[in-house]
């Protein structure tokens, strides 16, 4: 290496780095640069003692902030919750009958309910509550379990069919495909045809009427118009959740249908279930 | 740093030092990577040892051999892709999808299925959600439950009948990477296999070994599917650790 020297043509001193004669100038860093540098270095200092960063024996430093994630997420939950709880408590105590009374509280329960609603309930029954086959439309008056405030709270709350709600609702309708014979079974499709007036075979229909009473009534009803209680449904109106096609009734009739609804209780407040049930009810069906 | 007053003696001696790096190729690249180590081992070691980034918690149990199957087929098929299985803590996500995820809650994973992107929801915590018919329903043909969702169709998977046949082995090397199954656990694997899909199957042993399996027949069909398995999986996600009675310490 050669003694730096002072380069006349470009006014500055070189490294003395000399290879082959060819030589480096001298050119530092701006000091602006190099200030900055230093204050970052300053910075992540600070930083790392404010928040928690260092690897002790045990446990890292907690840092002087106090700051962890945790903390803040719950600080936010619990700034949302504050926000809302004088809502929240009247709509979780309310009887449900005189909510639609309550004209504030009730558009405060629509608004939440559509967004537990979108979150919890449009996977099943569609992002307009229209659902699809084997998953109930909820914008029609045509109610399995019930349609008034109170019957669908219990629904939304314990759900259908499931295992792990004990109050949840429950019925099962027998398999017929073990019990009639095929042709029992296609007569009675034709049968239930014309109970709503579906085109049908009404020689097939006539020697369904008494399979009908024999095995059906007693869940769906003389008339054919259902069961609440059991939440047979009404083969009377065009309503069908599985269809009124020959393939889908004798589906249905052969094998039964054993639609399952998951109770809500455990991943929702009673608020957010009343919340829910003001914006089901107000789609249209509510009774 | 290098300018004109400072001592030009002294710099040369630390530099004429450094050269011998600089000209050496396989020196620099030795010490490069010692310097690089300390960064990882500095940012990595700690987390193997440390008492605030290991949390236990209450619940966590090794997947059922089903479970596990399922979750072969949820690898096997990228569902990670769309899926993320990672709570994150913020109150929009806790809203959306239940508690924030827990390190703890995905202990048995290997590998994890954190993922990283979302086309579709988070389903960390999808289990007890919708009903198994749902997931059949969905998995066969989303857009006749989703009318608007992109999801592929996985219809496929109730044609393919599983037996268990290498489940042990699968067990096997689990535990070869740390998942704590017992010999009885391994033993069994096969049999536990196919009675947790089994309606009227024996589930006493399955039960006692694997607390909280749920067992049904998932996907309403005879015999083990890659449906019923894949179905199995996504009920139990996120539902082993019971938040009702869970606190958690602030500082992790």
């Amino acid at each position: 290496m050669d003694e730096p020297r002072y380069d006349e043509a470009t006014k500055t001193y070189t490294t003395g780095h000399s290879y082959d004669g060819i030589e480096e100038l001298n050119t530092p860093l701006p000091r602006w640069w190099l200030w900055s540098l230093y204050a970052t270095i300053v910075w992540a200092v600070i930083y790392s003692i404010a928040y928690p960063a260092w690897p002790l024996v045990s446990s890292a430093t907690a840092g002087f902030l106090g700051y962890s994630t945790r903390g803040e997420v719950a600080a936010e939950i619990a700034r949302v919750e504050e926000a809302n709880s004088d809502l929240n408590t009247q709509l979780a105590a309310i009887d449900l009958d005189t909510l639609k009374d309550n004209g504030p509280l009730q558009q405060y329960a629509v608004s939440a309910g559509a967004s537990v609603f979108a979150n919890n309930c449009s996977q099943c029954h569609g992002s307009g509550a229209a659902g699809s086959a084997g998953y109930p439309n909820l914008l029609d008056d045509d109610w399995l379990w019930g349609g008034s405030m109170e019957a669908i709270a219990t629904t939304v709350r314990h759900g259908i069919r499931n295992e792990q709600d004990e109050d949840a609702r429950y019925s099962e309708m027998p398999a017929f495909g073990e019990l009639l014979e095929k042709e029992e079974i296609e007569a009675l499709v034709a049968y239930v045809q014309s109970l709503s007036g579906l085109d049908h075979d009404a020689a097939l229909a006539e020697q369904g009427t008494e399979l009908f009473v024999d095995n059906c009534t007693a869940c769906h009803g003389e008339t054919g118009m259902g069961d609440r209680e059991q939440g047979a449904p009404n083969l009377t109106d065009s309503v069908w959740l599985y269809g009124g096609s020959d393939v889908a009734l004798t589906e249905t009739i052969t094998n039964a249908r054993f639609g399952v609804m998951p109770p809500w209780s455990p991943r929702l407040t009673d608020a957010q279930i009343n919340a829910v049930t003001a914006y089901v009810h107000q789609k249209g069906g509510g009774e | 740093m290098t300018s004109e007053n400072t001592n030009p003696k002294k710099r040369r001696t630390f530099l004429e030092r450094h050269a011998a790096l600089e000209r050496n190729g396989t020196m620099l690249m030795v010490a490069s990577l010692v310097v690089v180590s300390i960064g990882g081992i500095v940012e990595i070691a700690p987390l193997f040892y440390l008492e605030n980034t290991i949390e236990d918690v209450e619940g966590m149990r090794p997947y059922s051999p089903l479970e596990l199957a399922g979750r072969d087929i949820y690898v096997r098929e990228g569902c990670y892709l769309c899926h993320s299985q990672m709570i994150r803590p913020m109150r929009d996500e806790v809203e959306r999808y239940g508690h924030y995820s827990l390190a703890a809650e995905s202990q048995y994973d290997h590998p994890f299925q954190w993922g990283s992107k979302r086309t579709g929801p988070d389903v960390a915590r999808v289990g007890g959600r919708y009903s198994d018919e749902w997931h059949v329903n969905h998995l066969s043909d989303p857009q006749s439950v989703v009318p608007e969702s992109v999801m592929p169709k996985y219809s496929f998977l109730k044609d393919v009948q599983l037996d268990g046949e290498h489940i042990e082995a699968t067990l096997k090397t689990h535990r070869f990477v740390g998942v704590p199954y017992t010999d009885e656990m391994i033993e069994t694997a096969r049999a536990d296999f196919m009675v947790q899909a089994d309606p009227e199957g024996d589930w006493d042993g399955l039960l006692e070994r694997y607390p909280g399996a749920q067992t049904r027949n998932f996907d309403n069909a005879p015999g083990v599917s890659e449906m019923d398995a894949l179905v199995a999986y996504l009920q139990m996600l996120g539902t082993l650790v019971d938040f009702s009675t869970f606190t958690p310490d602030a500082s992790r």
